[in-house]
């Protein structure tokens, strides 16, 4: 136990925020959340800005194109650029922490040559098509189906939740080619062409006013078999692959964002006098010692994930249950420190966020299912009924 | 950045939790707490023989030199072991209270307003005051014990004195009265930790053995969740309080024992949820570790007290 950092990984920091620094200032404003192309574009020029730095996919190996960083120093780039204000990641997304590493795992030398460069580089978006309306919590009953017609797959069905679908080039895609086998068995991974002819997308509108996602209608569209991402009818495994990445380290950064909001909503409620409520003023220090441990846990996941070989593991699921719910207290907490019917005025940025903190225990796994992941694959509790 | 535990440091928690297995099983333990609780002084020798007090002092003053964060690793085994005593206040105590380092002194707590526990047998009493902090002994203790009057103790393990204020009792006074509480809360956390983890277990066992409707219980989500909630009262707690152990910082050692706190009790009512009727009766040890929970919970830093120390960090 010990948790100083070490020589090098504190020249690693001196090095990014010195270059942060130089970079932010000359960023360009945040485009507005409806304006896609803006939105696109900002994301693409901050991934690029990555990249020619020499901090594009850091923690991807180094025979991908990454930089092949320890978790450690992973954890120090999210810490940094949240703390500095750097752009997200953005519609990069689920290119650099799904698809792309799923590739570098599981890829052919010519599949990762292919997609991989230009995910780094910002030109190639991407977007998952996992979740169907049928299918939502238990992925592997997905239906949209795949047959094989000489050198291409003739791909029908509907896809849903696909987040950022407007802007994507690709999309990691779970077909199923076996209908006869049993539901994990026959699924496929193919990375399909967003302008295929066939592919329509059309924009879900969120609780938060926002269009973050989309339906995808799939008719007939044909994806290349050279497309596909590991075996057929392995896609299951393909896809496990996919989501302990996404368990894995996907959330450091709003940790440290969730911490300086919880500053700033202080430092509010000192100069509106919402402070002298001994209520709300305790309700505030609790979220601080929920946040510093989340900070703490994901230091120690972290660790966990360096000493096994930098391989994320499923206390990736105790993290998201607890982080979910603190960040939905979080703005409740915001809601009452703003009041006064501020606290209704979309134009606050922390309202918006309280909208938006209600997907977190639905996102990428609801509470209840994560809840099933801890009590049997931890706790080794009894399978379900 | 490491944040797991050192070869030293596994072997150090393995010894301590075979030590208490041999001497302090759940025979002795039940015993124990049937016979009205208080201090054996056999077993407190053992473990000053075996470095429970001394674990911290410097070893050219006789100690065994190690640190907070192998401190919290034994009071996270003695927390699981529901082992009695004013461990946390003799320890703190030990190198400033004659015998106190060898197992041979008890030295009991006592903040104001709140019952003294274990003090008829304490050879001193650490007394704590804000942040300010003295150690009454002799003629002083003897006046504080024939002016205490018994209290019918909400924890069978932990038998409690009233009484009479404090402030008229000479005593030697401590430096760094902070610090002290700061650490007496600490370790308290990590009692808390280790009792949160027994629930735990104890509860996962229940689950996977009782049957109901033709299935283990676990099987049910119901109880499936309310065990996955435990484990994440418990982590973040843990990581918190090894954390707060290797920084030493007074917030974090704050927020350390609020999570704690609440770890340790909200698991005592979970396990005991999760036992049903059977949780509810005397001979079922849920309620022995969801009783010294919540005494636990008023020593050292309170949820309140933490609350407004993690608020004066804001903002």
């Amino acid at each position: 136990m010990d948790l100083a950092y070490t020589e090098e990984e504190e020249a690693f920091r001196a090095r990014l925020r010195e270059w942060l620094g130089s970079v932010l200032p000359g960023l360009p404003g945040k485009p507005d959340p409806g304006d896609w192309p803006g939105r696109r574009a900002y994301d693409s020029g901050w991934q690029k800005l990555l990249y020619d730095a020499g901090y594009a996919g850091l923690h991807w190996p180094a025979d991908a194109g990454g930089r092949g960083a320890t978790p450690t120093q992973h954890l120090i780039f999210l810490e940094e650029t949240e703390r500095a204000g750097a752009p997200y990641v953005g519609a990069n997304f689920v290119g650099l922490l799904h698809a792309g590493p799923t590739v570098a795992a599981e890829g052919t030398a010519e599949q990762r040559a292919r997609w991989l460069p230009p995910v780094l580089r910002g030109e190639e978006m991407w977007c998952q098509g996992f979740s169907e309306p049928d299918a939502g919590s238990d992925l592997a009953s997905l239906r949209t189906r795949a047959v094989r017609d000489g050198d291409d797959y003739v791909v029908s069905g509907q896809k849903i939740w696909t987040s950022h679908a407007e802007v994507a080039d690709w999309c990691e895609l779970l077909v199923r080619t076996d209908a006869e086998a049993p539901k994990h068995r026959g699924i496929s991974w193919l990375a399909m062409r967003m302008d295929s002819p066939g592919v329509t997308v059309r924009p879900l509108r969120t609780l938060a006013g926002s269009t973050e996602f989309a339906e995808m209608f799939l008719d007939e569209v044909r994806v290349p078999v050279s497309n596909r991402v590991g075996a057929e009818n392995d896609g299951w495994r393909v896809t496990m692959v996919t989501l302990s990445f996404e368990r894995g380290t996907a959330f450091v950064g709003e940790v440290v964002a969730c911490r300086r909001t919880l500053d700033a909503l202080a430092a509010d409620a000192r100069r509106s006098g919402r402070w002298d409520d001994a209520v709300l003023r305790r309700r505030l220090g609790r979220l601080n010692a929920e946040f510093r441990a989340l900070w703490r846990l994901t230091q120690w996941n972290v660790s966990e994930a360096q000493a096994g070989g930098g391989v994320p593991g499923i206390g990736g699921s105790v993290f998201k249950l607890r982080y979910s719910h603190a960040r939905q207290e979080l703005y409740e907490a915001a809601a009452e420190v703003l009041g006064a019917g501020d606290d209704l005025d979309l134009d606050r940025e922390w309202v918006l966020d309280r909208l938006s903190s209600l997907s977190y225990t639905i996102a990428a796994g609801t509470s209840q299912i994560q809840r099933n992941i801890v009590a049997e694959r931890i706790l080794g509790l009894p399978k379900g009924r | 950045m490491d944040f797991q535990l050192s070869e030293d440091q596994r072997a150090l928690r393995a010894g301590i939790r075979d030590l208490l297995a041999g001497r302090f099983d759940r025979d002795r333990m039940r015993a124990a707490h049937e016979g009205g609780g208080g201090v054996d002084r056999a077993l407190w020798r053992e473990l000053g023989a075996a470095g429970f007090f001394a674990l911290r002092l410097p070893e050219a003053e006789g100690g065994v030199g190690l640190g907070l964060p192998e401190s919290v690793l034994l009071f996270e085994e003695i927390g699981r072991a529901l082992l009695p005593g004013p461990l946390a206040a003799t320890q703190l105590a030990a190198g400033a209270v004659k015998g106190a380092a060898e197992g041979e002194a008890v030295v009991a707590l006592a903040e104001a307003g709140r019952p003294v526990g274990h003090l008829e047998g304490a050879d001193a009493l650490l007394v704590l005051d804000g942040d300010r902090a003295r150690v009454v002994t002799g003629a002083a203790l003897r006046q504080v014990v024939d002016g205490a009057r018994p209290v019918r103790s909400l924890d069978p393990g932990t038998p409690l004195w009233r009484v009479p204020d404090l402030s008229a009792y000479e005593g030697e006074a401590l430096p760094d009265g902070a610090r002290l509480r700061r650490e007496g809360a600490l370790l308290t956390a990590a009692e808390q930790l280790g009792s949160s983890s027994r629930s735990l277990e104890a509860a996962v066992q229940h689950a996977g053995e009782r049957e109901q409707f033709g299935a283990p219980i676990g099987a049910f989500q119901a109880v499936k969740h309310l065990c996955a909630g435990m484990l994440v009262r418990a982590e973040p707690a843990r990581s918190a309080v090894y954390a707060a152990a290797v920084t030493g910082d007074p917030v974090e050692a704050a927020g350390a024992k609020l999570l704690a706190d609440e770890a340790a009790v909200g698991n005592a009512r979970d396990c005991l949820q999760v036992h049903g009727g059977m949780g509810f009766t005397w001979e079922a040890d849920v309620h022995l570790r969801l009783k010294r929970a919540w005494l636990r919970a008023g020593q050292w830093v309170t949820t309140t007290d933490a609350e407004e120390a993690l608020a004066a960090d804001l903002g």
